[in-house]
């Protein structure tokens, strides 16, 4: 099935890809750690079948449904997305997965639903860093998005990478890919998905509100508190003539999504 | 427990120090040439550089304790080489974050060095770093006389600037910092024992 993924051009960009071994080695998922070299290191026996997903809140079809249920009418597509982390370094990724717009349609979300939450697995057993005493993030993980950004063509339900099934560390076995937001909105190895009415809490923005918001759009006018998100450096980048880009609003996808936030003051919602 | 060491063992004593401080260098070296570091060398050699950095700055400051409590004296004439490798360590930390994730890009690093309170107070205690340096001779030590030691007690500050500058950094995991603000309220708290005491 991963095999028969065609490329989207349309919705692909043209910047050269990172170098497989170094997407799957280069991972902040501080479930396993928060070195980037901890989650290749320490996610390989993660169990990821059997997995369940729960649909929940306001849609007219909620229930426990098991992931090959979830993937079962979707067709793969091949999609190379530019991935800026929110510390300022990124990388290009080709991605198999499908728009969340169809997944999201199956469940007929009702007329309330005007925000999406998804969560990580909380598994303290498997995940060590949920059972750190040092840690400040309040596990499981969450994320969310307006249910306008769900519903945007570029959002992406992924299963794959680089033509294979996604490696625990990237987020297996399902993850969110959210190109024109800072990497952490693109919550890795899913459970649950609800619906609300109301703005649903996100990890980082509860851990440091003063330095991450809910919408997360990668904007090089607005810095993060602790440092310039004006540019960044484009992995794999040279010691000695490091590969310094400038960042772009909503990371190059401005023509696809700005309309969304017309009229919002975006140093405001941050 | 006074080991009275020949001039030799001295001399092996003292070339097995200096390569120990030197060891952190040489490993991020072979890493670096064995392609160990990951995706993302940058970042990894100027964070080990810092800890390592950090950690002799904490050295340094240990000396005095745990010659006192352990009647080491031998270790007083190394206290000059742990600070001197602290600055060696953290000069190099600021090289490495100005060349491998800055390039040298005078209009970044000038908005960094301005902008980011965590690399103000790590400047900080680089440049107050210096005048140490400059001055961590013997005969340095013998011209300023008691200026010396008020001088030197910059190291407290200077300290306690790194740990802010540790702080900061601060994602979510605050694991490691809590550990090294516990080694240095116990070294800084040791001080102010003495102190208490002698008055």
């Amino acid at each position: 099935k991963l095999a028969s993924a065609v490329r989207n051009a349309e919705l692909s960009v043209s910047d050269e890809l990172a170098p497989y071994y170094h997407a799957i080695t280069h991972n902040n998922f501080y479930e396993f750690g928060t070195d980037k070299r901890d989650p290749v290191r320490y996610a390989q026996k993660f169990k990821t079948d059997p997995w369940k997903v729960e649909i929940s809140g306001e849609v007219a079809k909620p229930g426990n449904y098991n992931l090959e249920d979830i993937l079962a009418p979707h067709a793969l597509e091949d999609r190379v997305y530019r991935l800026r982390c929110v510390e300022a370094w990124s990388m290009v990724i080709p991605w198999l997965g499908f728009p969340l717009a169809e997944l999201i349609k199956r469940f007929e979300p009702t007329s309330k639903a005007k925000y999406v939450q998804f969560t990580t697995i909380l598994d303290k057993e498997q995940m060590s860093e949920q059972r750190s005493s040092f840690g400040t993030i309040d596990w499981p993980y969450v994320e969310g998005l307006r249910m306008d950004e769900a519903m945007n063509p570029l959002t992406l339900m992924a299963v794959g990478m680089y033509g294979n099934a996604l490696p625990p560390q990237n987020g297996a076995p399902l993850r969110l890919v959210v190109p024109w937001k800072y990497g952490f909105k693109s919550i890795k190895s899913i459970v649950r998905i609800h619906f609300s009415e109301t703005m649903p809490e996100t990890s980082w923005n509860i851990t440091a509100p003063k330095e991450y918001g809910f919408y997360a759009n990668v904007n090089p006018a607005v810095d993060h508190p602790r440092w310039s998100q004006a540019t960044e450096r484009r992995l794999p980048s040279s010691l000695l003539s490091p590969n310094i880009v400038d960042t772009l609003p909503f990371n190059g996808y401005a023509d696809q999504v700005a309309h969304l936030y017309k009229g919002m003051d975006l140093s405001k919602w941050f | 427990m006074v080991l009275m060491l020949s001039g030799k063992m001295r001399l092996l004593r003292w070339w097995f120090i200096f390569l120990l401080c030197l060891s952190p260098l040489a490993a991020l070296f072979v890493n670096l040439l064995d392609d160990n570091l990951g995706a993302d060398p940058a970042k990894i050699i100027v964070k080990e550089l810092g800890f390592w950095a950090i950690t002799l700055l904490w050295l340094t400051l240990a000396v005095t304790p745990v010659r006192k409590l352990l009647g080491w004296r031998w270790l007083m004439s190394f206290r000059r080489m742990l600070g001197l490798y602290t600055f060696f360590y953290a000069v190099l930390h600021l090289l490495a974050f100005a060349t491998f994730l800055i390039g040298w890009r005078w209009d970044i690093l000038l908005t960094e060095l301005t902008k980011r309170p965590y690399i103000v107070v790590g400047a900080l205690a680089l440049l107050l770093l210096i005048p140490l340096t400059l001055t961590s001779t013997k005969a340095m030590q013998r011209r300023l006389g008691k200026h010396w030691k008020k001088l030197h007690s910059l190291i407290y500050p200077i300290s306690l600037l790194v740990m802010l500058h540790f702080v900061w950094q601060i994602r979510s995991d605050f694991g490691q910092q809590f550990i090294f603000a516990i080694i240095l309220a116990i070294l800084l708290g040791y001080r102010l024992y003495l102190k208490g005491r002698s008055s």
